[in-house]
């Protein structure tokens, strides 16, 4: 399948090597060229330089072909923004998108996206480690 | 009226200001201490300090009885989901969002968000009102019917200028509504009016024919 991720942070980078490695079509993008030392040399997907919360960046970016959008960026609310143009701007059958706010991933969740929160998974986790 | 100000900035301070003089309860969520400061020294204490997209700091405020909540920060990202939250969580009737990119205008509205204002757009639409080389204004967009109203300037030097109305290859389905002249004297064209250099003419068009409206009357 086509991916476009956005931000090429930890995740968005190591999202992105597993799924090139997986085989998938995969276009990560970003608004500082310096993260993409991240992803993994053996990388054969595209990155490109871009805002993911502008239309432009996103086409440029084959959204209008994406099978997958995951917003995983430093900001809850440009992954929230991005997400939304994606999923209803450009009708992307799988929107994916990262809140550290877990109040903000629940309200998203409501209003129809597919959001997910680490901070809640992680401290989960944690709790459960500690209790066992 | 109660009223939300996220963003203390320069926006959100002056129409804080004006919003108070109007006799509107008025409070400013602010995430800056030293701005925050600032603005409860200058106008009384309006402004928290607080980030205006977490529901608990909204929740604080009491947003959930405000009638509207405006959102002037410098970043779209963040007048979106500091209204979507207003909206969908504290079920506030009114948001209104600044925009810096007027692309951003379309997803808003499709998002639920009221009103969105772009001074890049009125920027914009000011200069294609005043400068010449923008020939055709849109005055109004008639939406249902797909038509647009427009201001069509007559330069001084256009193959048009003398020709009667009749004569003119209008596009099918556009009417000539108003001709203002130089001279400010508006009349009603009929086929026999004669165009004059710096006419200003108003007319009602399909947009599709916008083009050729334009050529038509300024002989491109």
């Amino acid at each position: 399948m086509k991916v476009v991720i956005m931000g090429c942070g930890r995740v968005g980078s190591h999202l992105a090597s597993l799924l090139d490695a997986d085989g998938h079509d995969v276009t990560i993008l970003d608004i500082n060229d310096y993260s993409f030392r991240r992803l993994a040399p053996t990388f054969k997907g595209t990155a490109l330089l871009g805002n993911g919360t502008e239309e432009d960046s996103l086409k440029r970016a084959g959204i209008e072909k994406a099978d997958a959008f995951v917003a995983v960026t430093q900001g809850d609310n440009r992954n929230a923004m991005a997400a939304q143009i994606c999923k209803y701007n450009f009708n992307v059958p799988r929107v994916i998108c990262r809140f550290y706010d877990p109040l903000r991933q629940e309200l998203y969740n409501n209003l129809g996206l597919e959001a997910f929160s680490p901070t809640t998974i992680i401290a989960q986790i944690l709790r459960e480690k500690l209790e066992s | 009226m109660y009223i939300i100000i996220i963003g203390g900035g320069q926006v959100g301070y002056y129409l804080a200001k004006a919003l108070l003089e109007e006799g509107h309860e008025v409070l400013v969520l602010e995430k800056d201490s030293l701005r925050t400061e600032f603005i409860n020294n200058e106008l009384g204490s309006i402004c928290v300090r607080g980030d205006g997209c977490e529901a608990a700091t909204l929740a604080e405020v009491g947003t959930e009885r405000a009638q509207m909540l405006i959102a002037v920060t410098a970043h779209d990202e963040d007048n979106l989901v500091s209204c979507q939250v207003a909206k969908y969580k504290f079920n506030v009737p009114q948001t209104i969002a600044r925009l810096s990119n007027p692309n951003n205008e379309t997803i808003f509205k499709k998002l639920g968000i009221d009103v969105t204002v772009s001074s890049t757009n009125i920027i914009l639409e000011y200069i294609k009102q005043e400068v010449p080389t923008h020939a055709l204004t849109h005055l109004l967009t008639i939406r249902e019917k797909g038509m647009e109203i427009v201001d069509v300037k007559i330069p001084a030097d256009s193959s048009t200028v003398g020709k009667t109305v009749k004569e003119l290859s209008l596009p099918p389905e556009t009417i000539l509504s108003l001709i203002i002249s130089k001279e400010r004297k508006p009349r009603v064209p009929t086929a026999s009016t004669v165009i004059r250099a710096e006419d200003q003419i108003i007319a009602a068009t399909p947009a599709e024919s916008e083009d050729a409206l334009r050529a038509a009357l300024r002989g491109a």
